[in-house]
């Protein structure tokens, strides 16, 4: 039997019961939702599907990459990306479109040659299912990247602690990447703020490695370079120790041992009078 | 003596350095592109510096030469080549152009290796008598 | 080239705004320019903007170290304003450190400093 006749066979027998057909796939995709999503909204969106599946054999019988099946690839891919930022599981998303496959399983009583077609369905509902499960990954990857980068602006946040100073605490591990950004940012804080002194307190920083001590190295000479100074506090003891082992010179970099010194510092230097606590300002 | 080149896509752009004028146009160049593929702005300032002290070499030391720019792709990655050839003298010590300070012109020596530091990736083919060629590339983050 | 850039006299501070992209000739013509400049007004400093400036290699970079190196022997200071970010972090991994050149924030704070003699904080002592 040729594939353009499967199709059609596949068209007359998907049509002929469509209300019932369609239905009992919502019916089925809904059982294993668990009722996680409204009942209506599940109806249309399957019945779109439907529609175009309908469609598709019609027009481009089992070559679900063709032209035909743009619109059901398009459903397709707006299910996977919404059941992804939704947080249904994988097997949930496929599922939606392997029930499909149920609803026309042929019994003891089916001919021959709709069993034939329906084989013939399986194998494009396989395919389509796989398509699906494609774009559900990408999209998690998506999601993961996105967040990765928010967690980045979440975790470099620079602040303005008075009129001319800029500073950014840091916190957790640095590595390379995130020192490159908190560099730009808090050359960017200079520019915004006007200000030109800056402190970075590593006070949070479990470790310093080479590379990083490097890129807090180079931040100090760029913001020279922009006409601003930086003021590095908060070293503990330890990576003092490893910086000294490493053999980095900080050379004539102002480092203090709090933030509150490092603020004193830049106020001083910025031409305020600083008076200790309980003295009268 | 030509190293591996970077697969440039289709649509490579070329542009003759002759003058002056071709830095400037090769920076430009270069900018559109950095932008083309989202570089960061301080990896396409990056890129654009290294193109600029790439381009004047070409210009100083080769005697002019010509820009083969064009965006490439690996593994989901965007990223611009540039590729300097000239036909010029060449470089008999190549260690020695890459060391920071070292000029047989009356730069600051800091052009090569500087230009290196700039980019993600660097090769540099040259014979002397024979010409070079400086094939630079950033990656899109 | 008959393309220069503008040296402007405001007290006995002279401005340089670059707004162009800078060609090699037009640095060179710029150097020139303000040591002359800088004899004929007797000005005391020269502050040169390069807000606009979305490059600087090591041509221009030498250009800026070389101009404040002429302007100090003729006893006037030089200020670089309005370096912007991420020309300040590809000079630092270019090698360029600008020895010698004194850099501010703005143009205001620039004029600033050339007001308060003594204070000397060049970009690397």
């Amino acid at each position: 039997m040729a594939g353009q006749e499967v199709s059609s066979r596949l068209v007359e027998l998907l049509t002929a019961k469509d209300e019932q057909l369609a239905s009992a796939w919502v019916e089925a995709v809904s059982r294993t939702l668990r009722g996680r999503m409204s009942l209506s909204e599940l109806d249309r969106e399957l019945r779109e599907l439907y529609t175009a599946l309908v469609d598709g054999l019609r027009k481009g019988a089992f070559d679900w990459q063709g032209e035909a099946y743009a619109e059901l690839r398009a459903l397709l891919a707006e299910l996977s990306r919404s059941r992804a930022r939704q947080g249904f599981t994988p097997t949930e998303t496929a599922t939606s479109v392997l029930a499909c496959k149920d609803v026309l399983a042929p019994t003891t009583d089916t001919p021959a040659e709709d069993i034939h077609a329906y084989l013939h369905l399986g194998k494009l509902m396989d395919a389509l299912a796989l398509f699906t499960l494609e774009v559900y990954a990408k999209t998690r990857e998506e999601i993961i990247s996105a967040q990765s980068e928010q967690l980045m602006e979440l975790s470099t946040p620079v602040v303005k602690l008075w009129e001319g100073v800029v500073a950014v605490p840091l916190v957790g591990t640095l590595d390379s990447a995130r020192t490159q950004v908190v560099m730009e940012k808090l050359l960017q804080a200079l520019v915004d703020a006007d200000a030109d002194q800056a402190i970075i307190d590593i006070t949070g920083v479990p470790a310093v490695d080479t590379e990083v001590a490097q890129h807090l190295l180079k931040t100090v000479v760029a913001a020279r370079l922009m006409g601003a100074e930086c003021i590095i506090s908060g070293i503990r003891p330890q990576i003092a120790q490893t910086i000294v082992a490493l053999g980095i010179q900080f050379g004539d970099i102002v480092t203090k041992a709090s933030l509150a010194d490092a603020l004193k510092h830049a106020l001083r230097r910025g031409g305020a009078d600083v008076t200790t606590a309980g003295g009268q300002a | 003596m030509n190293g591996p080149l970077p697969d440039l896509d289709a649509d490579v752009q070329t542009l003759p350095i002759e003058s002056n004028d071709d830095v400037v146009r090769a920076r430009q160049l270069v900018r559109t592109l950095a932008q083309r593929c989202k570089l960061s702005l301080v990896d396409q300032t990056k890129l654009v510096t290294a193109a600029s002290e790439l381009a004047r070499n070409t210009l100083v030391y080769g005697g002019g030469g010509v820009l083969r720019i064009g965006l490439v792709r690996r593994g989901g990655k965007v990223g611009v080549s540039a590729i300097f050839d000239d036909s010029g003298p060449g470089i008999p010590d190549v260690d020695q152009a890459l060391t920071d300070g070292w000029t047989s012109g009356g730069g600051l020596g800091l052009g090569l290796s500087g230009a290196r530091r700039l980019v993600d990736e660097f090769t540099l083919d040259t014979e002397v008598g024979g010409g070079t060629r400086v094939s630079v590339t950033k990656w899109g983050r | 080239m008959t393309e220069r850039v503008p040296v402007l006299k405001i007290g006995d501070v002279l401005l340089v705004s670059i707004q162009v992209d800078l060609e090699d000739q037009i640095v060179l013509d710029l150097q020139e320019d303000l040591a002359a400049r800088i004899v004929d007004s007797g000005a005391r400093g020269v502050v040169i903007d390069i807000t606009a400036v979305e490059i600087v290699d090591s041509f221009v970079g030498r250009m800026l170290a070389t101009t404040a190196a002429i302007s100090r022997m003729l006893d006037a200071e030089t200020v670089v304003v309005g370096m912007r970010p991420a020309v300040a972090i590809t000079l630092v991994e270019l090698g360029l450190s600008l020895g010698g050149v004194r850099t501010a924030l703005s143009l205001e704070k620039g004029l600033d400093m050339l007001a308060r003699p003594g204070d000397d904080r060049p970009a690397q002592r």
